[in-house]
């Protein structure tokens, strides 16, 4: 079976459809999670395809079902942080002679496909449906959650994997090269005018301080709160291998990347992967953790007039991102018991929340609001996952700690200033990305 | 600041070809009069590549905004962090943005809304890229 790219009508990109037609009837129930690393260590024990069939078998498990009894797997196949395999770098063939291969030498490695994951998941014996959805595990969520709903799956894998090599972020390639094509040399990206990845959002994030009279030293109280939450993410790399808390003084003294944009301001690349376990409302209740149930699936796909996101253009995205969430749910931002809007980079979080009014907010409050208690332990939780910024890039954290809030198993991250029952997660940019409504109840 | 060296491809060689002859040149959809920056095999806006022309700009411009580049991960650039890193929105039509390393500007010393005029500088290869520089 040669597995496809979801089709652009599993996506709810628009304003004004209604209630999500399966409101309620899709229920995330199994979580399963890799352990980190920084990097790959070379070993076929530790590669991509190894931590991703670590997490599947571990979503089957805290779900509580058998693997013949899954019939859905969603992926990104997409698996870079940045760091790419280069064209004529010698092929480790004893790790890929490990695994049971496709026709893609690194497949498993630095790409991953379903077709090499069902070869190396013998008991997956009746997966009938596979699709990718691509980008990151909010797109992978999104298709999933569609596909159930539709019924082409009625227990559906989702999984998210990472990879990241030795060298540098993005220096490899074509930001080595003497000569470029004159497309790469015209833009947006990269180009040969040298931007790093954060600044866009740095340019953002400057003129949005300009705006509304904001600076970059009020995002401090935001980033300690996120490594806080992120070193109570057993399952984060922080956590795991760093357990150092980022105090103020510790980001204010950081170097810049793209000033405005700091070191932390840009989430630390990792190697991880994360699966869930999805299925009918109807089944789920038999399952051996509490059903989260979906309440709506949304979408943005912001197109830019020219070279770089305007601070307009990302407060009608966003706002309008915020719309379709709430209106496809059924609810209101006063509905939220949280957010986890994504945050890798740290500094587009509030145009997220902006635009989604969280706790009433318009453009402009968040930095404000930040100075507040937004603790675990307050009535206005941010972010409570800690998200990229707290426990490393996964684009994931932010959906695992929904489901683990609701289910009530977050342990020493739970929220304790609200009741954990109605929570939004997704992303990854202002500009693009699939967000996500969860539920402790159906309706 | 020497930029990688640009090899014009055939989407891009009009802009590059005005480039090396001093003139800025961006696309333009004729049919939706509506200008287009980054370049494209087709209109943003009708979605058709029939009725794209290359138009002449002014060279006028103000800076729309900027950052200050620390950790650049094109290695010829490196050498010269931090530097300027600003996007210009054209007289012509506000809406176009380019880059700019705004030589003669020192390092974080941007004026934000100041006017500019742009200038042409060769890059590693010898083929020049537009560039801008504040107005006195």
């Amino acid at each position: 079976m040669t597995t496809q790219n979801a089709p652009a009508s599993m996506y709810r990109t628009t304003e004004g459809l209604g209630l999500w037609e399966h409101k309620g009837k899709v229920a995330a129930v199994g979580i399963g999670h890799s352990p980190t690393a920084r990097r790959w260590d070379g070993t076929a024990g530790n590669t991509l395809g190894a931590n991703s069939i670590f997490a599947l078998r571990k979503a089957i498990e805290d779900a509580g079902v058998s693997p013949d009894q899954i019939d859905g797997l969603v992926l990104d196949p997409v698996t870079t942080t940045g760091a790419h395999w280069e064209a004529g770098d010698p092929l480790p063939m004893d790790v890929i002679n490990t695994y049971n291969q496709t026709d893609d030498p690194l497949d498993g490695i630095a790409k991953l496909s379903a077709e090499w994951l069902l070869k190396n998941m013998p008991e997956l014996t009746n997966v009938k449906f596979t699709m990718y959805g691509q980008g990151c595990m909010s797109h992978a969520i999104v298709v999933a959650a569609q596909a159930i709903g539709e019924g082409r799956a009625h227990t559906c894998l989702v999984l998210k994997g990472w990879h990241n090599l030795e060298g540098r972020y993005n220096q490899g390639g074509v930001s080595a090269a003497e000569e470029v094509s004159g497309t790469y040399a015209t833009g947006p990206g990269r180009t040969i005018w040298g931007p790093p990845g954060s600044y866009g959002t740095a340019l953002q994030f400057a003129e949005y301080c300009r705006k509304y009279g904001k600076s970059h030293d009020m995002m401090a109280p935001f980033m300690a709160n996120s490594r806080r939450n992120g070193l109570l993410f057993p399952e984060g790399y922080w956590a795991q291998h760093r357990p150092e808390q980022l105090t103020p003084e510790d980001y204010l003294a950081a170097r810049w990347i793209a000033k405005p944009a700091s070191l932390f301001d840009n989430d630390i690349p990792i190697m991880v992967s994360a699966a869930y376990l999805f299925t009918t409302a109807e089944r789920a209740k038999d399952m051996k953790q509490k059903p989260v149930y979906i309440l709506n699936h949304a979408s943005s796909r912001g197109r830019l007039r020219s070279m770089t996101p305007t601070l307009d253009e990302v407060q009608a995205e966003t706002g309008s991102t915020g719309k379709k969430i709430l209106e496809g749910a059924g609810i209101t931002a006063a509905d939220l018991s949280f957010e986890n809007m994504y945050d890798g980079f740290a500094l587009f979080h509030q145009f997220h929340i902006e635009g989604l009014g969280y706790r009433g907010m318009k453009f402009g409050d968040a930095l404000d609001f930040y100075q507040t208690d937004i603790s675990i332990e307050g009535p206005n939780p941010v972010l409570p996952s800690g998200g990229n910024i707290g426990s490393g890039r996964s684009r994931f954290w932010m959906h695992t700690d929904c489901i683990q809030q609701i289910q009530g198993r977050a342990g020493a991250r739970s929220v304790t200033g609200v009741k954990p029952e109605i929570a939004v997660s997704g992303g990854p940019m202002p500009m693009g990305g699939n967000f996500t409504v969860w539920s402790a109840t159906p309706d | 600041m020497v930029k990688q060296g640009v090899i014009p491809d055939e989407l891009t060689k009009p802009f590059w070809d005005a480039a090396n002859e001093g003139r800025l040149v961006i696309q333009n959809c004729t049919a939706c009069d509506r200008l287009q920056n980054p370049p494209a095999p087709t209109c943003g806006q009708c979605g058709s590549g029939d009725n794209l022309e290359w138009k002449a700009m002014s060279g006028r411009g103000k800076i729309y905004n900027y950052g200050v580049v620390y950790d650049c991960p094109i290695k010829l650039l490196q050498e010269d962090q931090p530097f300027n890193l600003a996007v210009i929105m054209l007289d012509d039509d506000p809406d176009i943005q380019m880059y700019s390393h705004l030589p003669g500007t020192p390092v974080d010393d941007v004026p934000v809304g100041a006017s500019v005029e742009v200038i042409f500088e060769a890059t590693a290869n010898g083929q020049k890229v537009p560039e801008w520089r504040v107005v006195s």
